[in-house]
């Protein structure tokens, strides 16, 4: 029984390659199980644990911890409306009112066809266009109330489906695999540091001894 | 050495007061030394340093004056100035506290830690007195169980980490984990995957708080109702120090103590739920009589006077060995002496044994050197052939895992079924009963056949004769006969004669049992039958004319009708003899079986005369450890209704043969013990206390185990619960162990006794492995911690945890049986019995190979293993 599809899987592979420590591939891997199933299942994530050879449970510690991996369902479109600072005197607050009764959810609530979560979120550096909202982390605004609602009916009707694409999807995370740094030379570099590191230290050392 | 010393130390100013602290040295630690106590949550001893509570701020001098720094994360460095009272460390102090708090709810008054939580007593003397937070405080459903025996309630836990460190550095289980963010941060599983470790209860016990608590204690008591005493566990054969405490009569919980030799403070689930066996309404408390079908109660009186008419009768055939005796590992140093002095000196029969199939033969175990925990730890490579230590041992586990994780030594397994070592393992292989031989001939060899293990082994610096080698041996297959396994270990420690030995057996003093003469041809102190001290022959009535029989040899006589008495003290054969077909038919056949014992089990429920025995805590004694150091006991609370300790009944049923065994204490038998055994040479009850009672004294007593190390007082914060108990100080690296605990060979006892292997060499006696017939697999046989017992079964708490037997094989294997995992297979052994088992794959195992563990099984009659095979073959088939 797999999460992953085998494609998926193999790309899971590579990516532990990439590290010394297989643990290093946590957040990646959680990536990479978000982008195939929009957020991280428990089945997902023992998997990861399965495959990083530690627990399940020290997954979950991670997931938890970073805003950006969801352990619960989410929305084909995670919806986040700033009302830090600058959306908030541009009516950031009025527009998150808004969506919440255009979406018919409450913050942080998904809608009953699964396309939409609505969240509030903190500056997300995009205050020339205040009040705006991201969806999956694609930056909209500024947003008066009716472009939201054209939004809305935008991404229901897959018209941006193009440049937004389902949540969970981060072009990133997958590196090239030739383009991984060879094991040897990280070996080969850190003993240089390490032996001057020890060569500093037995400077200091001789130092200190020469002054008693 | 001195000038050593004084390189590795650094003069540190402690609130203007000089002291002088090892060399790298955490402040918090060298501060506490020299007496000045740093509060502190997160901080504990055994732990790596996370720094996270941020209680133990103290100004520290620095290129920019003074600064607030945590002393639990800074290591001292020569010329530091410290300030641990001062306006600002105060205020810091106060911030701390109350911001802990804020969150931290107070229910102290239904609290299970109020009255011993660090949290109360640092805030009552380092707090700021009132809180400015008006707010209202978190609340979260509680508690939420984390597993069958801990339980949660997060909002009272302050996020210092020692749980979760403990579980993922120290046992290497982390099932719980922070979960989530800031003020949503929470201590949580898995859904799903409980904290099923088997070690969770230590998280109880170093729980700064009470947001952890154990099922079983939760409620039951206040801890100022509480009174202790100090004790070792007997549950398995590691002899883990605890402290022992109990309200009103009743045992409540018991605690780890931290001795730096044994057990770290760190205890089993299995040894630490225990005590709620000995409470138990099903315990026996008076003699029981059968009449017919059924018990009857009966007074000592007439019970003695009936084991003496039996005895006396079964004397009279003439033959001694028609008496035999079984002891199990309940009993106490004392316990064995008395049953040893009244079977061998009394009734005159050799005919004891203490071993139930799952041991090894005790002439062979005293002809072994034995290591120390300490020098295994420090070994320069380890070579496991054992049963699972995790499951047989588990506290040895952990000291195994620190040892392997620090980089102080190296692990190679070799066995017939994967275990809980082979993750620690640099090597593991798979050796089949045929290459044992070879193995143990040619294992520093150039021309070895096992180079992976040659290799290591030379790798790491182990001599040509073995020097640098410990050897843990055990039952590592209980479908191989112990005489292979005995034929191994004397093949070995001939090819390898300073290769030392630490014997995994899991039954609790399996070791005191051989060092008293408990087996067949020896008597206390390792002597053979025929050479008996002075002193034995003083204080005996008499010694046996011939040898004994073991348990199996007994067993077989039983059959053949020639067994007339047998006396079970503290043991079940029909449950734990491996072979539990032979045991059964054999018990039947016995004349007269006395039980002597704490409950009915599933031999003293078929016994004759059953007699209540005091259980742990309601004796004091000693007991000694694998690693052959002894250790106090001490009764707790009064035994139930009628019961006697075993070592008092041995006397009775002595003066009522007529004989007087000449003691009317467990520290009389001890004085006894001392003079009789060369090995016991220099032990006293007193010596015992005085000296350093936390670690016990190994045996024989040398000049180093009499020296006595400055004790330090104990951290409360890191074992809350326990406050006035002494610790040992704390060596974490492994030259410390090296130096301190661990005895030579060359170390000669303070007095003239002889130190080991009185038995004398033994030659190894190899029986050829019967072939494979066709169509059978090779048989595994192993036991888990929750496997069998009637503590386990009489533990509320545990009896849930108890394991159904279990049939596991490798996918490959499981493939050509055509059975998927939970799919059922049927068991044939050579003999015809069979028994049907759930099928589990597990890779760990190696492909035509079965292995079974250990369950409830041997309850229904099917014993896969037979005692007459030397290794064991099944078939096995779809069901």
């Amino acid at each position: 029984m797999s999460f992953f599809s085998s494609e998926n899987l193999e790309k899971a592979q590579v990516l532990i390659g990439l590290y010394p420590e297989k643990r290093s591939a946590l957040i990646p891997l959680c990536h990479l199980a978000q982008g195939q199933h929009g957020h991280l299942s428990n089945e997902a994530m023992e998997q990861i644990a399965e495959l990083l050879d530690i627990q399940p449970a020290e997954v979950l510690g991670t997931a938890s911890f970073y805003d950006m991996l969801h352990t619960e369902e989410v929305g084909k479109y995670l919806v986040g409306v700033c009302t830090n600072v600058a959306c908030m005197l541009g009516g950031g607050i009025e527009l998150l009112e808004h969506a919440s009764d255009v979406l018919g959810v409450p913050i942080g609530g998904t809608t009953e066809d699964g396309m939409f979560t609505l969240e509030e979120v903190e500056c997300v550096a995009h205050c020339d266009k205040a009040p705006c909202a991201q969806v999956n982390y694609r930056y909209f605004g500024p947003l008066a109330n009716g472009d939201f609602d054209q939004l809305v009916d935008d991404l229901r009707n897959d018209r941006l489906s193009e440049s937004v694409p389902p949540h969970g999807v981060l072009s990133q995370v997958f590196r090239d695999a030739p383009a991984m740094v060879p094991l040897e030379i990280i070996h080969r570099e850190r003993r240089a540091m390490d032996d001057e590191k020890k060569a500093r230290l037995a400077a200091l050392n001789k130092d200190a001894g020469g002054n008693q | 050495m001195s000038t050593d010393v004084s390189q590795n130390l650094v003069t540190i100013s402690i609130d203007g007061k000089e002291i002088q602290a090892g060399k790298g040295e955490l402040l918090i630690a060298a501060a506490e030394k020299a007496g000045v106590f740093i509060p502190r949550f997160c901080y504990h001893n055994r732990l790596p340093q996370v720094g996270m509570c941020r209680m133990c701020l103290v100004e520290v001098n620095g290129p920019r004056g003074f600064s607030l720094q945590p002393a639990c994360y800074l290591p001292v460095s020569d010329g530091m100035e410290v300030v641990t009272e001062s306006e600002k460390v105060k205020k810091a102090q106060d911030g701390v506290l109350e911001y802990l708090l804020i969150n931290h709810p107070l229910d102290c008054p239904v609290c299970d830690k109020g009255g011993e939580c660090p949290l109360q007593d640092q805030t009552m003397a380092y707090g700021p007195g009132e809180s400015r937070f008006v707010e209202e405080k978190r609340h979260w459903e509680k508690p939420i169980p984390i597993s069958d025996l801990v339980l949660l309630d997060r909002e009272r836990c302050i996020q210092c980490d020692r749980c979760t460190r403990f579980a993922d550095v120290v046992a290497g289980d982390a099932l719980i984990e922070f979960v989530g963010r800031g003020d949503h941060t929470e201590i949580n599983v898995f859904p799903d995957r409980p904290f099923s470790s088997y070690f969770s209860g230590n998280t109880v016990q170093i729980c700064p708080v009470g947001a952890l608590t154990a099922v079983p204690y939760r409620f039951k008591a206040r801890p100022w109702d509480l009174s202790q005493v100090e004790s070792s566990c007997t549950t398995c054969s590691m002899g883990c120090r605890i402290m022992v405490q109990s309200s009103q009569n009743e045992l409540t919980r018991y605690l780890g103590l931290d001795a730096d030799s044994i057990n770290h403070g760190w205890l089993c689930d299995k040894g630490r739920f225990g005590h709620e066996a000995i409470n138990s309404s099903d315990r026996i408390t008076a003699p029981l009589v059968r009449k017919g079908d059924s018990f009857v109660e009966t007074t000592w009186a007439s019970a003695l006077e009936l084991i003496s008419s039996k005895v006396s009768s079964a004397q009279a055939a003439g033959d001694p060995n028609r008496i035999g005796f079984i002891l199990g590992s309940r009993l106490t140093n004392e316990d064995i002496y008395a049953w040893v002095k009244l079977a061998k000196g009394v009734v005159g029969t050799d005919s004891v044994d203490s071993q139930l199939g799952d041991g090894l033969k005790g002439e062979v175990i005293a002809s072994l050197r034995r290591a120390t925990i300490n020098e295994a730890v420090s070994a320069k490579a380890i070579l496991a052939f054992t049963g699972d230590i995790k499951e047989e041992v588990p506290v040895l586990f952990l000291r195994l895992r620190e040892a392997v994780k620090s980089g102080w030594t190296k692990i190679a397994t070799i066995g017939t079924h994967g275990s809980s070592l082979d993750k620690l393992s640099e090597v593991t292989a798979s050796v089949s009963a045929g290459q044992l031989q070879l193995l143990a001939k040619e294992l520093m060899k150039e021309s070895s056949k096992f180079p992976e293990l040659t290799k290591l082994f030379t790798n790491q610096g182990v001599g040509a004769d073995g020097e640098g080698l410990v050897v843990l041996l055990g039952r590592e297959n209980l479908a191989w006969d112990q005489s292979v396994v005995e034929a191994f270990a004397l093949e070995l420690s001939r090819a390898l004669p300073r290769a030392k030995f630490l014997l995994t057996l899991h039954n609790a003093n399996f070791a005191g049992s051989v060092d008293l003469g408990a087996v067949p041809n020896m008597l206390p102190g390792r002597l053979p039958l025929g050479s008996a001290s002075q002193a034995t022959r003083q204080k005996w009535a008499g010694l046996p004319d011939r040898a004994g029989r073991g348990v199996k040899e007994m067993l077989v006589a039983a059959l053949q009708g020639e067994l007339d008495v047998l006396f079970l003290v503290g043991s079940d054969p029909r449950e734990d003899y491996v072979d539990s077909a032979l045991a059964n038919s054999a018990l039947d056949q016995v004349g007269f079986v006395v039980s002597v014992d704490t409950f009915l089990s599933q031999s003293s429920a078929k016994a004759d005369l059953v007699l209540p025995a005091s259980s742990f805590a309601e004796k004091s004694g000693t007991t000694t450890n694998l690693e052959g150091r002894v250790l106090t006991l001490n009764q707790k609370v009064a035994p139930k209704g009628l019961c006697r300790p075993d070592w008092a009944i041995a006397s009775e049923i002595a003066l009522e043969l007529g004989d007087d065994l000449g003691f009317d204490s467990a520290a009389g038998v001890l004085d006894e013990i001392a003079e009789v055994s060369p090995l016991h040479w220099g032990l006293s009850w007193n010596r015992l206390v005085k000296s350093s009672a936390i670690e016990g004294m190994m045996i024989p007593i040398s000049a180093t185990s009499l020296s006595i190390r400055p004790k330090a007082m104990l951290d409360e914060i890191s074992t809350p619960g326990i406050a006035s108990v002494w610790d040992q100080g704390l060596p974490s690296s492994k030259t410390a162990y090296v130096e301190n605990g661990s005895t030579s060979a060359d170390d000669k006892p303070a007095g003239e006794p002889s130190s080991q292997t009185v038995a004398g060499p033994l030659e190894p006696i190899w029986r050829l492995a019967p072939v494979q017939p066709l169509g059978f697999m090779n048989l595994a046989y192993s036991r888990k911690l929750y496997s069998q017992g009637e503590h386990l079964r009489n533990s509320a708490h545990l009896v849930h945890l108890v394991v159904e037997a279990k049939c596991q094989v490798s996918s490959k294997t499981a493939e050509k049986l055509g059975v998927s995992s939970g799919g059922s297979v049927l068991i044939t052994d050579k003999a015809g019995g069979e028994g049907q088992f759930e099928l589990e794959v597990d890779d760990s195992v190696p492909n035509d190979t079965v292995e079974l563990v250990r369950g409830s099984f041997s309850i229904s009659g099917f014993s896969p293993v037979r005692s007459d095979e030397t290794v064991n073959y099944v078939k096995v088939e779809r069901a």
